[in-house]
């Protein structure tokens, strides 16, 4: 059976590095609900990063601290999917993107919460908990792009862009489920082979530099 | 000694960073309290599990029971504790007077349905969702269409 760590990193850096993308546009986004929406969601996500983290350092296998693992490792550590390490700076391709991880992110939540670690499943009831209003903000969004046809064809285009990144996320025994809620959603057709997690997925060499940036240069600071 | 009164009345007097008006003891998130001797124990429950006033309160808790006497211990606990029907109805009367509004009874499944939500101003229910999020995790931005004021709503979770 896997250690905690070797659970639960990918997961953490997925909602780490999401977070970190999402929170680029406080302040850029294309109007003030969703500069707002984008900034909260973006710190819940660093949030359940942060508890994610703290499982590992107390789990077996663990040991360390958790801004260590959050902000100390080499870049080739990561564990994080490309879905989230792609800079998106077109909003249709951020919107999909939101829409997508929150559909994939909820299988992979839900099935943690039949852990027969009772911490583990503790802390993903949590998570799922307040995930519950990132989907509320997804499903609006889905909603309003689906309602009219330019909608529609630009979120056909950034889902068909997105889409093989979105199925590397979860292990392969969720995918079925995933390819199964998403033709219930997408009122359109879903093609594209899975990208898997690798070392150094695109974007994230330059993300890794800026998110690490004051850690390296002071290393063990305190604020 | 410190006893455990002592400790939940001292805990009661400390205002909730974000919503001042309401105590911690009030909002729900401390747990259980143990004394062990000079040792006091506090589970402290995250609101949200990106609550950035986290480390806050527990400075606070720990300071109002070194003010006790007591030597503080306090464990934030990360599994699913805290919901907001834990919010005490005296908590839920302070909010709304300070025109925030309560949160809606925890349903299994969150449908935001505006007839729900009542305007902590004047009591209407002709509400609309502004955003379902706000200045902190735990808040939505709710305006009413009758006193034609914006408020903030607590978030069911």
């Amino acid at each position: 059976m896997p250690g905690r760590a070797e659970l639960l990193l990918p997961l953490a850096d997925d909602e780490l590095v999401l977070g970190w993308r999402d929170s680029e546009w406080t302040g850029v986004a294309p109007f003030l609900e969703e500069d707002v929406a984008f900034s909260s969601i973006a710190q819940n996500e660093i949030g359940h990063a942060r508890a994610l983290y703290e499982l590992s350092v107390r789990g077996e296998g663990g040991g360390g601290e958790v801004d260590e693992l959050a902000l100390g490792r080499a870049a080739e550590e990561y564990r994080c999917a490309p879905l989230v390490t792609a800079a998106l700076p077109e909003w249709e391709d951020t919107i999909a993107r939101r829409i997508l991880y929150e559909l994939a992110d909820a299988l992979r939540i839900d099935a943690l919460t039949g852990s027969d670690d009772a911490e583990v499943a503790g802390v993903a009831r949590k998570i799922q908990r307040e995930e519950r209003y990132h989907w509320a903000h997804a499903e609006m969004w889905l909603e309003r792009l689906l309602g009219d046809d330019e909608g529609r064809a630009r979120l056909e285009a950034a889902v068909g862009r997105l889409w093989g990144a979105t199925l590397g996320l979860l292990e392969p025994p969720l995918r079925p489920a995933l390819e199964a809620e998403a033709a219930r959603r997408f009122p359109f057709p879903l093609r594209g082979e899975p990208v898997e997690r690798a070392a150094a997925p695109p974007g994230f060499e330059p993300l890794w530099e800026e998110m690490t940036a004051v850690r390296r240069l002071v290393p063990h600071g305190q604020w | 000694m410190v006893s455990a009164t002592e400790v939940w009345a001292a805990l009661d007097a400390v205002p909730d960073p974000e919503l001042p008006v309401v105590s911690l003891v009030e909002l729900g998130v401390i747990g259980a309290v143990a004394i062990d001797g000079d040792r006091v124990q506090v589970e402290l429950l995250p609101t949200f599990l990106g609550c950035p006033a986290l480390e806050t309160m527990r400075a606070q808790i720990e300071a109002s029971i070194r003010a006790l006497g007591g030597e503080p211990e306090v464990e934030v606990v990360l599994e699913d504790s805290w919901t907001s029907d834990r919010i005490s109805a005296a908590g839920r009367e302070k909010l709304r007077a300070a025109g925030i509004g309560p949160p809606q009874p925890v349903t299994p499944l969150i449908r935001l349905d505006p007839a729900a939500f009542r305007c902590p101003h004047c009591g209407s229910r002709d509400t609309t969702l502004e955003n379902l999020f706000g200045a902190t995790p735990c808040r939505s931005q709710r305006y009413c269409r009758t006193c034609r004021q914006p408020f903030e709503q607590l978030k069911a979770i």
